[in-house]
This record gives structure tokens, sequence and C-alpha cells, in this order.
């Protein structure tokens, strides 16, 4: 099948958007509650081959991501095989109006695959082909349900690797990674995903096979991949990724760093930073974190440790060694009292492996874990443990910290009980006051978990309402009835004007131009 | 996760455990790609997380017929426990909760037929012996999926002559199945134990480890057959057999958890434990003895199968020191698909997993498939050209071409 040209996609959006009002309500409120058993049979009927899943019980494994605060029932769950079968799912749920919400492997941690009572959750884990491998081109074509890890480990062979890796990397799938602009322990130096996906295949919501981006480096155009990698599902359904593959550093060295204060740690990475090198990974574990991980792992991290920062240099022998050399005297001179430098390449990912299972080892501490995604300046960053620290205190909730110091992107874990009554209200409401803090500190509300529903309210502080509408045109320029994700990444404009009202901050009232309800 | 006990589960001490370990679970999907039916399925359902979420409904009080079958879908390969960095112990939350599962949503008569007769035939080593002959003579008619099952005979072992009067003693137990279908694993290891000046015990009448009813959730029939072994195998260790060999890993793992299941039986629990812990891997045995560096000529290299039941890498170990090379497995599913009675009662996944795993190990082109389970080696043979056996008969090989003379120089590492 020859996707349409992008000219013919844009023309085509523009005069549906003439059409639509800005201010669209999602759809869902258009379509009945609860689409009656028709709408399954002619899906059923219509897309032979494709498994549908339908009966409440089959249906609330689903009900959650990776963020399990928040739950619903899907209404039904698709999970296809192929192309076409996608294609025919969103032509017939278009025609009626019927919201798609699209999934991957369910690891996000935002919501972003948060089913709706009224929508179809199309599962795409059954996409887990590798479809080309390209040495020449360091390419690699994928469907989008395959793993991050596994993309490396098939590329492995040629001397080649994915950089992007997410804590998650071993579930988690490309397609969800494009959805999400997935950072990892290595965007410091490699980038987001974003830098690392050259084209992309996508299901129009009405059913339309495109292609986005192209195999060069640059494409004619506006740059819509640019536009859909980190859009969360809302403009279109990745079938199809060709990513760049990189050549694997031949050495790479990992040293932890141990300090006694969360300080002298924070202010360590402002220092490294500072020297003119960019290390492959800056991480940060706080004590919370450092003990958890401990006990998933073994990997021998000073258990009293008030902070632990990991650092990878990578590339020819002769530079490593150099790095690793410099980046010891600077560690050690802003108070490090403990120091170790991976000797071997198993040494150095036991190492790594405490710091990416990091998250749900925290599982070992509390039941749940409510985990946060804001970005600062580093400069900030000393002063943004303290104050988180104090806020933790506030709330009486335990609060690890685990994060991407060399970029700044913190993530703080909230350690919460969700048996015990108020608990998850207030975590969310810590959570809450955190991303206020990050946005206050000069940074933003996310760095790579996306925005999902979880951070919807944020959303509203960190944009003012001409800005969220320019956002609402361009979900319409793709998606006019709103039928793809509805609801989630940016907040519908009410939504902040009620926030508003409950959030005055120094007698200065969010979104003074919009009307209250 | 957060579970909330429905009224009627609030005093089932099994649902109470269960709710304990779930909530262990924080539903980040790092079980996801571990788990060899997701693999296949590519459905939550069919997934460790899934299945979690699944008993977490019905000791919440919904569902339980959905929650039933995608349970029995599982392999209790338990590939999901070591990926899982919160540390769920998901075998024994299934184990544990599927009685209540079951409760639920009883199973249908047909499943309930055949798990009976699978009960009364495969733990019986003369049934099944005399089952497979009556099963040989009417092989044309039956259906594929057994025919492929059956030996195509049964080999006579080649008769044991060992030298007597050893100072030490282990104890081997063959499984029920493995003394039936594949004799000669057992002798290999009887060999074995031989030329280390160790004399080999045959455990007389041996019957099942109870690892079958165990796993069909008829813990008390399990039970039974527990207290019957202990019986059986003490006197051999109080006369001072150092250790008990299990050739099949199954069975090996099964007796490992005597303790767990006789923990409250104060008649057994105390021989339970010293049971247990006399088990000894042949793996471990070769290692211990120091008798790993040896003959092995360099041939072409071979496909090793861990079991799911085999603790992971032992086996790698030995044959890395003997210079035993092997065949890399690109993109290989934890489990072949055997799990005991699972690739009689899930037919369809079973032999897809088969399909998948033996591509994997034929990929490096391996002169021969080697594992270290009976209930794997038989799976497997029906689904690869390439001959299937335990490892301890490649070693017992290598083992008698070196002292028959014709001695070969040790593999230069």
């Amino acid at each position: 099948m020859t996707p349409p040209s992008l000219g013919s996609f844009l023309r085509l959006r523009a005069t549906r958007q003439e059409q639509t009002d800005v201010q669209h309500e999602p759809a869902g409120t258009a379509s009945p509650a609860c689409p009656p058993q028709d709408i399954l049979r002619r899906l059923r009927r219509e897309v032979p081959g494709c498994p549908f899943l339908s009966q409440p019980e089959e249906l609330r494994p689903y009900e959650c991501d990776g963020l399990t605060a928040y739950r619903e029932t899907p209404w039904a769950v698709a999970i296809p095989e192929s192309v076409a079968q996608v294609q025919e799912i969103l032509r017939i749920c278009h025609a009626l109006h019927l919201p798609v919400i699209p999934r991957g492997a369910g690891t996000g941690l935002s919501g972003g695959a948060l089913p709706r009572r009224d929508g179809l959750l199309l599962s795409m884990a059954r996409f887990r082909k590798i479809l080309a491998l390209d040495p020449l081109n360091r390419t690699a074509r994928v469907e989008p349900g395959v793993t991050t890890r596994a993309i490396s480990e098939a590329a492995a062979p040629h001397g080649l690797f994915y950089a992007p890796d997410p804590s998650s990397e071993v579930a988690c799938t490309i397609g969800g990674n494009i959805a999400e602009n997935a950072g990892g322990l290595h965007c410091l130096k490699y980038g987001l995903t974003i830098h690392n996906v050259l084209s992309t295949k996508i299901v129009s919501p009405d059913g339309e096979l495109l292609t986005l981006g192209a195999e060069a480096l640059d494409s004619a155009g506006f740059d819509l991949l640019a536009l859909f990698v980190g859009s969360e599902g809302l403009l279109g359904v990745a079938v199809e990724a060709t990513v760049r593959l990189l050549p694997r550093p031949p050495l790479a060295r990992l040293i932890v760093a141990a300090f006694a204060s969360v300080d002298s740690a924070a202010a360590a990475v402002g220092k490294l930073i500072g020297r003119g090198f960019v290390p492959a990974g800056l991480e940060m574990m706080d004590n919370l974190a450092i003990r958890a991980a401990e006990k998933f792992v073994h990997a021998g991290y000073p258990v009293d440790a008030a902070a632990l920062l990991l650092c990878e240099c990578d590339g020819p022998p002769e530079e490593v060694d150099e790095q690793i050399a410099l980046a010891e005297g600077e560690l050690r001179e802003a108070g490090a009292y403990f120091l170790r430098v991976s000797c071997s390449e198993q040494e150095r990912l036991l190492l790594w492996k405490g710091r990416k299972s990091a998250f749900p080892a925290a599982g070992r501490m509390a039941p749940d874990y409510y985990c946060m995604d804001g970005t600062i300046p580093r400069r900030a960053m000393p002063e943004a443990l303290r104050r988180i620290g104090r806020l933790s205190k506030e709330y009486g909730l335990p609060v690890a910290n685990v994060f991407h110091a060399g970029d700044g992107n913190l993530h703080p874990l909230i350690l919460y009980d969700a048996s015990r009554p108020e608990e998850l209200k207030r975590a969310e409401h810590l959570g809450g006051r955190i991303s206020e803090l990050c946005v206050e500190l000069g940074g933003v509300i996310t760095g790579e978990h996306g925005v999902g529903v979880e951070k919807l309210d944020q959303m509203c502080i960190q944009f003012r309402a001409p800005e969220l509408a320019q956002f609402h045109r361009i979900k319409a320029a793709f998606d006019p009835d709103g039928i793809l994700n509805p609801g989630k990444a940016v907040p519908l404009l009410h939504r902040c004007a009620e926030l508003g009202a409950m959030h005055v901050h120094g007698g200065k009232l969010p979104f003074p131009e919009l009307e209250r309800f | 996760m957060e579970v909330r006990l429905s009224k009627s589960m609030q005093d089932e001490m099994a649902a109470r455990e269960g709710e304990r370990l779930i909530r262990a679970c924080v539903h980040c999907g790092f079980c996801l790609p571990a788990c060899p039916t997701y693999r296949v399925v590519g459905d939550e359902l069919d997934s460790p997380r899934g299945r979690i979420y699944l008993i977490k409904e019905v000791l919440e009080g919904r569902g339980g017929s959905v929650a039933r079958q995608h349970l029995d879908r599982c392999l209790l390969c338990r590939a999901c426990e070591p990926a899982c960095p919160s540390g769920v112990q998901y075998g024994r939350l299934a184990t544990v909760t599927r009685p209540l599962v079951t409760a639920q949503s009883p199973r249908p008569p047909m499943d309930r037929l055949l798990r009976w007769m699978i009960g009364a035939v495969i733990p019986h080593p003369v049934r099944l012996s005399r089952a497979i002959s009556l099963a040989r003579l009417l092989r044309p008619f039956l259906p594929a999926r057994l025919a492929e099952k059956l030996p195509s005979g049964l080999s006579v072992p080649p008769p044991l002559a060992l030298r007597q009067n050893h100072p030490r003693r282990m104890l081997i137990v063959p499984g029920c199945a493995q003394s039936v279908l594949s004799p000669a694993t057992h002798l290999s290891l009887a060999r074995i134990c031989d030329r280390l000046g160790i004399e080999p015990i045959l455990s007389p009448g041996s019957g099942c480890c109870g690892a079958l009813f165990h796993h069909f959730g008829s813990e008390e029939r399990a039970i039974r057959q527990i207290r019957r072994n202990i019986d059986l195998w003490w006197p051999a260790l109080e006369a001072g057999a150092e250790a008990l060999l299990i050739p099949a890993s199954a069975c090996s793992l099964m007796v490992r958890e005597y303790p767990e299941l006789l923990g409250s039986d104060p008649a057994y629990a105390e021989r339970a434990h010293r049971i247990a812990a006399a088990v000894k891997d042949p793996a471990d045995l070769l290692l211990s003895e120091k008798i790993d560096s040896l003959i092995a000529p360099s041939t072409q290299a071979v496909a090793l199968h861990c079991p799911c039941t085999q603790q992971p890498g032992l086996v790698e170990t030995l044959f890395r020191r003997m210079g035993i090379r092997l065949s890399p497995q690109p993109d290989s599913p934890a489990c072949c698909g055997a799990a005991g009675a699972y690739a009689l009662l899930q037919p369809q996944l079973s032999s897809e997993l088969r399909t998948w795993k033996a591509a994997a190990l034929e990929a490096g082109g391996p002169a021969e498939i080697l594992t270290a389970n009976i209930g794997c080696q038989l799976h497997l043979a029906g689904g690869t050209r390439l001959r299937v056996r335990h490892w301890i008969e490649l070693i017992d090989e290598y083992q008698a071409q070196g002292l028959g003379g014709e001695v070969r120089p040790t593999h230069p590492a």
C-alpha cells in the first residue's frame, strides 16, 4: 500500500480544521456512554482474526498502566496484529465517534494509556517483529511492540545499539517510547527518542496510513515527525518505526561515588558538567532508593550513603581513562567518601541494573509508589532536593529520589499505601506540590514520562490559555473528531479555570481571562 | 498493589496470604518479556502481571472463569520471578490461590477427566509402562499430539556393571516418568558415581515426587505421596548416604520444597528439612568432586536447554570447564512448553512454545540437544529432528570413551 503524500495529508487536514472548534470537547461525550453490542459485533465481523475482549473480567487487568493510582475499565480491548486491522478498527471507530486509546506494554508512569469506559483500548502488543536491520545505513525498521532492549540486542552482533534506554527498557516498547518521547539513563549524551527515530509509519484517526520523516536526516516540509514524537497517542497510532543505530563505544566504565549528604552530591553534578565533557550518563540515587535497589541486585552499593552518583564515561579507551581520572578527582574534591570504578562489563551492567530497577524495587519499601518526573535547571538541584525533603516531612510520606542528575530530570518517588485511607490523596497532593516546585525553580513538569492524565493540572501551571488553545488546534488538525486518546496530555481550558480558582498564588489568579464555572 | 478482600475471602488463610503476596506487585510490567506465554499470545491476561490482576479480582470477589482459564495457561515456569524488581513470589501466589480460583469456577468435566487420568497413570511406573505398551499397539488410532509423545521403543538399558564396596554412598532417585521413559539417564548417573568412588543406591520403588498433584492443586494427594517418599528414602540417609541425586530437575526442585509443604507436620517436618538439604544437583556433584576438567573431545557444539526448574548457569558452568562447546540460542524463550502435564492440558500453546524453542535451540547448528528434565526431553524430542537427552548421558559417554582406552587429550579450555 502506498501511503498518501504529506502534501495531500496537510491539505486534507487544513480543510477539516476550518470546521473545527478549538474548544472542541474530546470525543466520548458525543458517543453513547456505553456503546451497544452491535458495535462490537460489527468490529468482530469487519476485522476478522483480531481478538476483541469484552467480558468485564477480561477487561479489568487492562484498567491501568504503570501508574496504578488511576484506573478505568475500558469498554473493550482490541489486540490486532496487522496494520490493515489497525486501519480498519480506526476507520470504524472514527465513523462511530468511538474513542480509541492506544497502548504499548502498559509500563507508562503518567497514565497515558489509561482506558476510557466509553472507549476501545487498542493494544499494540502483538506487533513485535524486527522487520529489517541495516548495518550499513545503521538503521532498524521495527514494529511498535518491539521492546526497546530487543532492538539493541538484535543490533549487538553488528556492533551497534539503539541509544535511548529508559529504565523500563526490558519491557517498554518503541511505540510507547515514541508516544512519550522517552529518554533514559544515557540521554544526556545520546538524546531522547526524538533524536534517534528517523521515520515512523502512523495510522491516522480515520484509518489512513501515513509516513512521517524519512531515512535521511532531513526531509522536505514541516518536521511532522518531531511533532508526532511525544504526542502521547493523540495524533495517530504508530505502526512502524525506523530508528537510528549507533556504533557501540569500544569501552564504557562507570564510577559509583557515595556522598554523606545529598547537598554535596547535587553540587558535584554541577562541577562535573562544568568540566566540559559530557558523561554518557550521570545519575543520582538517595539513601532510600539505594537500599531498595541493593536488596534486589546486590550490586554492593554502600547502603549507608546519603546519596550515590553514578557517572559513566564511554568512548575509545584513552579518552575514557582520561575522563574517569578527571571525574574521580572532581568527585573526591566534591566530598565523595567512597569511589568504585567498574572493571568489567559485567560489573558495569550490574551497577546499572540497580539504578534501572530502582522504581519497582521501591515496591519492597511500600506497597504503592507514585513516580514524579519534573525537570529543573541543574543549578537548582540542591535547593529542589532540600525542599522536596521538607515537603516529604510535611505530608508524612517518604520520598525516594532516583533521577537523571546530568540533565536535571528529577524522579521523586512518593511511597504510600493505598489501603490506608486518604494516603493516595495525600500522595497526589504532594506530587502536585513537587511539580509546582519544579516550575517555580525555572523547570518543567515532565522530563520524559509524559503528561498523560497525571500532570494535567500541572499543565495549567506550566502553560497559559492561548498556549493550551494552540495545542488543541494542533490536535484538531490531526484528529478533528477527537477520537484518539481524548482527554490526555493537554487539559481542557475549563479544567484549568476550575483549578485556578483553587490555586490562588500570591493573590494572582491563573487564567484571569477565563470565565469560572 | 492494593487488594480489598471480599467478605467471603476474609476468613480464608490462602486469600490472606495471596493479599500479602500481591501487595508486593507495583504493576511495572518488567515481567512481561520474561513470560513465554505473553510472548506468544501478546495478551496482558496471559502475562504474570495480568494473572496477578486476575487473582486480585477473584480475591476481591469478582469473576473466576477468566482467571481460571488464564491461570491454567500459565506454565508455572517462574521466569517472571528473577525479572521482578519488587520481589513478587509469583509461583507461590499462583499455587496458594489456585483452589480459591477453581472454587469460583469449577473446571469442565472433560478437563477434570483428563486430569484424573493423568494423575492415575503417570506417577505410577507400572501403570505408565503398561499404558505405553498399550498405546504403542494403538498408535495408528491415536491423535497425532499424543502419538508423537510416545517413545518409539522403550530402550533396554545397558546392564550396570559396578564395582562394589565404595566407602561413600549416595541415593539416586529416578523420577516416576523418567525411570520408565528414559532409564538410560539414571543408569548413566549411577556409572558416573561409581567412577567417582561413590556407591549409587537406586531408590527402591520410586514413585512420583509429588509435583504432579501439587501442580494440579490436589494438595492432599501430594502430601500423601511426599510422606511416603520420606519414609522410603529416610533409611538410606540414616544409613549414611551422603546425598540425594535426582536427575530430573523438576523432581529435584519439588523435593527441595518439601519443608515448605510439611512445615506444620510435626511427624515429618524435621525429616523433610534433612531430605531437602541432602538434595544435590548432579552438576553440583561433578563440580564439587573436581572432575570438571576432563575428557570432552572438541567436537561439534551442543545446544543446552536449561529447564525452568534447573538452577540457571550451573550446567553451563560445568560444560564450560569441561570444554564442551555450547551453541548460541538467539531469542530463546525461557520455557519449552512441557511444564509437567501442561503439554497434555494446553496442547496448542505448548506446541507453539516448542516450535519457538526448538528453532532457537537448532539455530546454532548443534550436534544434539541436552537438557536436565524428563518432561522437557520428551516434549522437545517431539519437535526436533535432533537427538534430545539428559546431559548426564553425554558426560557418561565421554567418560566411558576416555576410560575405554581411547584416551583423548583434555580440551585446552
